[in-house]
């Protein structure tokens, strides 16, 4: 029992660094300012996703194992963040070049003075929800009135907060772990989940979809696009083509892992077992699904990669209201656009 | 049908195999299906037995354990002991109890103390004894904390793996305790206890159903904590299983259990792959879920056994029955084909054919017994027949004289008198089978009076050709008399009729020609008339004198008439074969059909006219026998030039 990580701490979600993270990455990134780290034009550069080499980066991967950067000259190497292991953290200190983030953890760096920059924002949709048993009687938002809401830190409390406030709901907000079980059991009536996450860990607890109503914040005006690719800006201004190269060659690699998602898994399921992570292939299906989902929804029209202003101002706006942000950073410096369709 | 060109023995075997193997079938699904039903009743019975037991095996030790925490809860709302006093409990629990590792009492922040955030003293065995920590991080976010508080009951926690203690599996028993002093209860913190499920994963294990029969537990989230197969055990729940195998049903089956439900269901093996019944019964303690998989294969060995062997009996008691059914039908067949051959014999006139030698006295000898009666009245029968046969020949040949001799009465010599130039005359007769009746008759009476007649006789055979033979010879007799034609129709009746005890009678037309004149005077007794074909070809019917047949009244009177044939006309006899000729559709020939050959052909020489009318009664009768004799007799008068 005295290890906190207990059984369930594989399923933790990929991004939850917090704001305590984020603070040590800035001083790291200033001690390693005044060390003046140089940015060599070596094509070696490292990446590393937000979290364990599950499904949720397996394009990165894929392009990887694949030579989609091979053959753009980039000689990658891709590190398997972890808990222990914060993105943020290596994309601040320079032991990686590329970083995979949310948008809203982005934005918090920048505002905390670590000059990282958007090159490409992969995942579209939030998969940020709210689940509920249906056998509690919630059908609507405006159920969820006097219901015990679980939800995780304060990040992740943005939009479940946004939405309180927009049906003005009043709900007793119950902190919740990384496991679902606490929802399961009933110490809550409506739990936090990802989609491609815990959604999918209470579906193999024996709940049916039919049994469970579900509030996804991208249906409810509340879509805070999650994963980003991110460089420091000094990578960024001296070698921009490579940005633009690794940017296509993520691109590429998520499009073939989309269209072979059998290899895709084998992959997936090898990394995770190397890093000496339980897994279990259905889940990592699930997941791979879902982000297909997210990074292409059916309907929306866009440029892979692209970040789009009025998602940008959503989740800044809302990070300032918040008082997790001083200032909202400027758009242009924020989002440098590496991809287009002309672009191969 | 096939069945009707086979032999007995062929018959016998595919018939009575047939229902045989019929009943036997029948018999042999029903002991399958009792035996297996009664079978699979003892094993559901032993298996929920089996699963009941074992749960109330867990559950006896997971509720001891439950007391530990529970104890320490009362107590440490009882008294609110400090904190010297409340470890030693914890301690003293820990050392008395087998499974408990650990155990904490772990306080809501600051209520241990106002200056203390996170109070937990843990407790545990280490290597080398009882150890201690303080559990060094925000624990009140944790399942084992947090679920108890959130539900307000002691709670279970799922399994999960303590590296502390060595990787083992552990489950957390956890029991809030509160405030009781204050007017809302108000919770203080949570005791545990912590054990490790070593024990519990031996005691499922240790199910062990035949070779693959094994036992397994599933959590209340369908989470595996013992497997035979170890990837599943902490890393799948039986819904990802039932995912993965796309398996609707497996899903639904693992919602019972995590349900609490009690059930035996039929699957296929997760491990073996085999089919198998699989019961479950949940832990009352923590709402864990026992299943217990029974493979049918190895647990219905006993019933495939014995259906095996049922099976084999049925075979062999199949060929015994077909061998003695070959060999009964065999006694029955053997003679039989013997017989068939003597039959065979005797159809073909071998009626000395030997008999086989028939020992038994069932229906085979009866049948060789009534053969050899046949046999012996066939021969008798030849016999007699034989005889018959000679006799009736000879009474034919003499028939047939008797024919020759009545047709040698008719005269057949033409031109009948070859120095006459001054008419023609031709007749003749087609006798049917039998001797008949008809006649006909020609001679002068003297130099210019040429006496005509042609008559039919009632009846056939023998008496109408004697009846016809005196009719001939008393025309003859009394028309040389110097009668006249109706005088010699009368005398001739009388005659016929004074001695005619059979009561046969003759039609006749009888006429007494003047050559120089050309007429003639003819009477009609019951006769058809005949026709005249005038030499321009008109067709005339001679009038009828209206007489009656011969032979009935002896005092009847008959008239006589006249008709005269000039230069080139032609008398047409004929008798009732003529015109009453039957085609095989039973149609007359008919005076009709006479009436219009005499008209086209009438001018022709005689002896063609009567060729053509006999041709085409033939041609009309076809195939039809001739059931009367046909007699025609022609008379041209040519003139006295």
């Amino acid at each position: 029992m005295p290890d906190s990580r207990g059984a369930s701490w594989f399923s933790i979600n990929s991004c939850r660094a917090n704001t305590g993270k984020i603070l040590l990455a800035v001083c790291l990134l200033v001690f390693a300012g005044a060390l003046g780290a140089p940015a060599t034009h070596a094509r070696e550069v490292r990446l590393i996703p937000q979290w364990v080499p599950q499904a949720q980066f397996a394009g990165y991967y894929m392009g990887l194992e694949k030579g989609f950067y091979k053959k753009r000259d980039i000689d990658l190497t891709i590190i398997a963040g972890g808990p222990l292991k914060q993105s943020s953290e290596y994309l601040a200190s320079g032991k990686a070049e590329f970083a995979t983030l949310w948008l809203a953890s982005g934005i918090q760096m920048r505002d905390h003075a670590v000059p990282v920059v958007n090159i490409a924002q992969m995942v579209r949709r939030s998969a940020l929800m709210l689940v509920a048993k249906k056998s509690t009687g919630i059908r609507t938002p405006q159920d969820l009135n006097g219901k015990k809401v679980g939800l995780w830190e304060p990040v992740f409390q943005i939009q479940p907060t946004a939405f309180i406030e927009k049906y003005g709901l009043d709900v007793t907000i119950v902190r919740q772990s990384y496991s679902v079980n606490l929802f399961l059991r009933g110490g809550v009536d409506v739990a936090s989940a990802m989609w491609y996450n815990e959604y999918h860990t209470i579906l193999n607890a024996g709940l049916d979809p039919d049994d469970l109503v579900t509030f996804f914040f991208h249906e409810h005006g509340l879509n805070f696009p999650e994963d980003g690719i991110y460089v420091l800006e000094d990578t960024f201004n001296q070698d921009p083509e490579m940005c633009q190269a690794f940017v296509a060659a993520s691109i590429e690699g998520w499009r073939y892992a989309f269209a072979h998602p059998e290899e895709t898994i084998d992959l997936v399921m090898k990394n995770l077992k190397a890093e000496h992570i339980p897994a279990t292939r259905v889940h990592q299906k699930w997941m791979l699904e879902r982000m297909q989902d997210l990074m292409y929804p059916a309907g929306e029209v866009f440029t892979p990669g692209e970040l789009k202003y009025e998602d940008y101002a959503r989740v800044a706006y809302a990070l300032q209201d918040f008082g997790l942000i001083n200032s909202v950073p400027d758009y242009n410096t924020f989002y440098r656009k590496c991809y287009d369709d002309t672009q191969k | 049908m096939i069945l009707k060109n086979r032999g007995i023995a062929f018959k016998l075997n595919l018939l009575i195999l047939t229902s045989v193997t019929l009943i036997f079938a029948a018999i042999f699904t029903y002991t399958y299906l009792f035996t297996r039903d009664m079978l699979v009743q003892e094993i559901e019975q032993g298996a929920f037995n089996l699963a009941r037991a074992t749960a109330k095996e867990i559950d006896s030790v997971l509720l001891a354990v439950e007391r530990t925490p529970e104890n320490v809860a009362i107590a440490m709302e009882q008294f609110r002991p400090q904190s010297t006093d409340f470890t030693g409990l914890i301690e003293s629990s820990i050392q008395h109890s087998e499974e408990i590792y650990g155990a904490t009492v772990a306080f809501e922040p600051y209520e241990y103390s106002p200056t203390i955030r996170f109070f937990a003293p843990y407790y545990y065995k280490g290597k080398e004894g009882m150890d201690f920590t303080y559990i060094p991080y925000d624990y009140i976010y944790e399942d084992w904390y947090q679920i108890p508080k959130e539900l307000d009951r002691p709670v279970w926690s799922e399994p999960y793996f303590d590296e502390g203690a060595g990787n083992i599996l552990m489950s957390t028993y956890s029991v809030p305790f509160y405030d009781l002093e204050g007017p809302e209860k108000i919770l203080v913190g949570i005791t545990t206890a912590d054990i490790s499920l070593a024990w519990l994963q031996n005691i499922v294990q240790a199910i062990k159903i035949g070779k693959t029969g094994y036992g397994f537990l599933i959590t209340k989230n369908g989470t595996f904590v013992t497997h035979p197969n170890s990837r599943l055990i902490m890393n799948e729940t039986i819904f990802s299983l039932a995912e993965a195998r796309q398996d609707a049903r497996l899903r639904e089956i693992g919602q019972s259990m995590v349900r609490g439900e009690t059930g035996f269901v039929s699957m296929n093996c997760e491990f073996t792959g085999q089919p198998c019944w699989m019961v479950y019964a949940p832990l009352s303690s923590n709402e864990w879920s026992l299943g217990v998989m029974f493979p049918k294969q190895e647990l219905m060995a006993g019933v495939f056994r014995l259906n095996k062997i049922v099976l084999a009996l049925g075979i062999v008691g199949f060929f015994v029955i077909m061998i003695l059914i070959m060999a009964i039908s065999g006694t029955i067949t053997r003679p039989l084909r013997a017989l068939t051959r003597v039959a065979e014999d005797v159809a073909t006139g071998n009626l000395d054919a030997e008999m086989p030698k028939i020992k038994s006295r069932d229906e085979v000898a009866r049948l060789a017994g009534s053969l050899e009666y046949m046999k012996t009245s066939l021969k008798d029968y030849i016999r007699d027949l034989t005889e018959l046969t000679a006799a009736k020949e000879r009474i034919e040949s003499e028939l047939q004289i008797a024919r020759d001799i009545q047709m040698g009465i008719l005269p057949k010599v033409f031109p009948p008198f070859p120095d006459r130039d001054d008419f023609d005359l031709y007749a003749e007769v087609e006798p049917a089978k039998e001797v008949g009746g008809d006649l006909y008759d020609f001679f002068f009476l003297d130099n210019e009076h040429l006496c005509v007649t042609l008559g039919d006789v009632s009846g056939k055979g023998v008496p109408a050709a004697l009846f016809m033979t005196i009719t001939q010879t008393l025309v003859k007799t009394r028309a040389t008399q110097g009668l006249s034609a109706a005088e010699v129709i009368e005398w001739v009746n009388r005659d016929l009729s004074q001695e005619n005890p059979s009561f046969m009678f003759v039609t006749m037309f009888f006429g007494i020609f003047n050559l120089n004149t050309g007429v003639m005077d003819y009477v009609m007794a019951g006769h058809n008339p005949p026709y005249i074909v005038r030499a321009n070809g008109d067709l005339e019917i001679v009038e009828s004198t209206k007489g009656m047949a011969l032979g009935i009244r002896e005092e009847a009177r008959y008239e006589s008439a006249k008709l005269t044939l000039q230069k080139d006309d032609m008398l047409f006899l004929f008798t009732d074969g003529v015109t009453e000729a039957m085609n095989p559709k039973n149609d007359l020939f008919s005076e009709e059909r006479l009436e219009d050959l005499l008209r086209v052909i009438g001018r022709k020489p005689i002896k063609e006219v009567i060729a053509r009318v006999m041709a085409q009664v033939h041609h009309f009768a076809d195939t039809a026998p001739q059931a009367d004799d046909i007699t025609m007799l022609a008379l041209k008068h040519k003139g006295n030039d």
